[in-house]
């Protein structure tokens, strides 16, 4: 071992400490952008993520989408039930990824980083705001999966980069209410094994009870009640809108899911101390 | 119980009147259990301080409370001036915390351990990489910063979590348990480090140990606590002078509560460090 060290900077002493401004509303973008860092970094590290998470929508959109397809038992209008169904797939790969990333920050509990992020000068909102985003990043890797595989198999997805850079929004979106159920449960449960099962039953009600999988107006009247109510049902909305130019809500769904996310954040971030004690 | 400061309250020939840490009346409790009772406590920057005592002695729940992760029930918490209810942002920025659990990303490099913190830390862009190499060099980190933090031991780990503790170059070091659960080897080599940063910065250092001989080696001054009390401050040699010459600081805290110490604790403390860092020479 080295007798001795390197010369190290000087403590900084209270009074020469230089106060950051723009307080929480600079931090709060410098935050987000800071988790997405690392959660590229930790994907980068390890890139079989990102395959093994492609092999559910790609079962949905080769096998369910082509089957549907053919046997028409799903009432799309013009449009091909293919093309109606991977804006779906998409919001779903986002449902997925997000649901469980409760499950990161149980770990991070357990591992004791959260507790080392919690001292850090990171408001609550800050933290959950930066960590929902993140989960959005994971889910935009799968987005990209998804459209590249939906281009393959024939649906005509607009070229429009402005279109495509709305979806990418909107899934962050999505994907971040998401993550921040996630964590607003994972602060009320605090055990892994408690926040999987719940998340494994919440997950397919809330697909299915959305627009994913087919029109609303197909569905019976208790469950469009429902998918009134479901975030998951404006994502849709608006990514078929942006990707195959369906007729959609774009302002009311980007306001609802903009509302979601924050009523998730605020609800996430009072909770988030309960798993640091 | 107010302990006098044994060390010059001075930093750079400017008086600094203002107390690293100041604890007045503070009592946290966890329903019926009173986990903190009544604690005073004043630390002066550039001191090394230990808090010491067994398990449940309340140590966690005082460096919990200090660095805002646990709410102010009673009593009033200053760290160099701010209050911990007023202004926990600030007190957080003074502070690098290393927590008694070994807590990494391992799915991360140390470098980008190391980084991640100097992000949320606001350390600024222009200076940020040096900053990062600077703390991995001061831990003997540079050579394995880019490798995965998974790949490291416990030792390593360790180290690495104290780079990411000073990248913000902390006013206040706050180490909860720093060597618990390490082998002879590694908790040597944290010490180490650990010395070399109170020799080379003059940083304040609180610490937290049931080690009571290498708490007795590395600090200024030790506060002895029992069942959520500060049963007595000072320095060590002080401490033990009031025994006798030949007694030990587990003598002094038999002395002030009127029992032993986990007789696991010297476990893997300095006794066993030397006598493994002997064999390892041995060894070559």
């Amino acid at each position: 071992m080295p007798s001795a060290a390197p010369a190290a900077p000087p403590a900084v002493s209270a009074e020469h400490r230089p106060a950051p401004g723009g307080g929480v509303w600079r931090r709060l973008p410098q935050r987000v952008v800071t988790f997405w860092i690392v959660e590229l970094q930790k994907l980068s590290h390890d890139r079989t993520e990102l395959l093994t998470r492609a092999v559910q929508p790609v079962l949905w959109l080769v096998i369910f989408g082509e089957t549907f397809s053919k046997i028409h038992a799903i009432p799309t209008g013009h449009v091909p039930y293919l093309d109606f169904l991977a804006p779906g797939i998409i919001a779903q790969s986002g449902l997925f990824v997000a649901i469980f990333y409760g499950i990161q920050i149980i770990w991070e509990r357990d591992a004791g980083v959260l507790t080392k992020l919690l001292v850090t000068p990171t408001p609550r909102s800050a933290l959950i705001l930066g960590k929902s985003f993140a989960a959005g990043i994971r889910a935009l890797a799968q987005v990209g999966v998804v459209l590249v595989l939906s281009a393959l198999l024939g649906v005509a997805l607009t070229a429009n980069p402005l279109r495509i850079l709305g979806a990418f929004v909107v899934v962050m979106l999505g994907s971040a209410f998401f993550a921040c159920l996630s964590m607003t449960v994972a602060g009320i449960v605090l055990k892994r094994d408690r926040l999987m099962g719940i998340g494994q039953m919440i997950t397919m009600p809330l697909f299915f009870a959305s627009n994913a999988l087919y029109p609303v107006k197909v569905m019976p009247g208790w469950l469009q009640a429902l998918s009134r109510v479901n975030p998951l049902s404006y994502e849709v909305d608006a990514l078929r809108g942006l990707l195959i130019y369906s007729p959609a809500h774009l302002g009311r769904d980007f306001a609802v899911l903009v509302l979601a996310v924050v009523l998730g954040v605020a609800a996430a971030s009072s909770l988030v101390a309960r798993l640091a004690r | 119980m107010t302990g006098a400061v044994s060390r010059p309250t001075e930093t750079k020939g400017v008086a600094c009147p203002v107390p690293a840490v100041a604890c007045r009346g503070l009592r946290h409790r966890f329903g019926d259990h009173v986990a903190v009772d009544g604690m005073d406590l004043e630390v002066a920057q550039g001191e090394v301080f230990g808090l010491l005592g067994p398990n449940g002695a309340g140590k966690t729940t005082t460096i919990r409370v200090l660095n805002t992760l646990l709410p102010l029930q009673e009593g009033s918490v200053e760290v160099l001036g701010h209050d911990v209810r007023r202004a926990p942002m600030a007190v957080r920025r003074l502070m690098g915390y290393v927590p008694q659990q070994l807590s990494i990303e391992g799915a991360l490099t140390g470098r980008e351990n190391v980084t991640w913190f100097a992000r949320l830390f606001d350390v600024p862009r222009d200076e940020r990489r040096a900053r990062v190499a600077d703390a991995l060099e001061l831990m003997g980190l540079s050579e394995a910063a880019d490798k995965l933090a998974s790949t490291y031991s416990g030792g390593m780990v360790r180290r690495l979590e104290l780079a990411q503790a000073l990248v913000n170059r902390p006013a206040l070091l706050v180490l909860d348990e720093p060597t618990v659960g390490l082998d002879p080897i590694a908790r040597d080599g944290v010490w180490q480090r650990v010395e070399d940063l109170r020799d080379a910065t003059g940083m304040t250092v609180l610490l937290t140990t049931h080690y009571m001989e290498e708490a007795d080696v590395l600090c200024d001054r030790v506060g002895l606590m029992h069942l959520g009390r500060l049963r007595t401050v000072g320095s060590p040699r002080e401490l033990k002078g009031h025994l006798g010459p030949d007694a030990s600081l587990e003598d002094v805290f038999r002395r002030y509560t009127g029992v032993e110490l986990d007789e696991n604790s010297d476990k893997g403390g300095i006794r066993a460090i030397r006598s493994t860092r002997r064999t390892a020479g041995r060894l070559g």
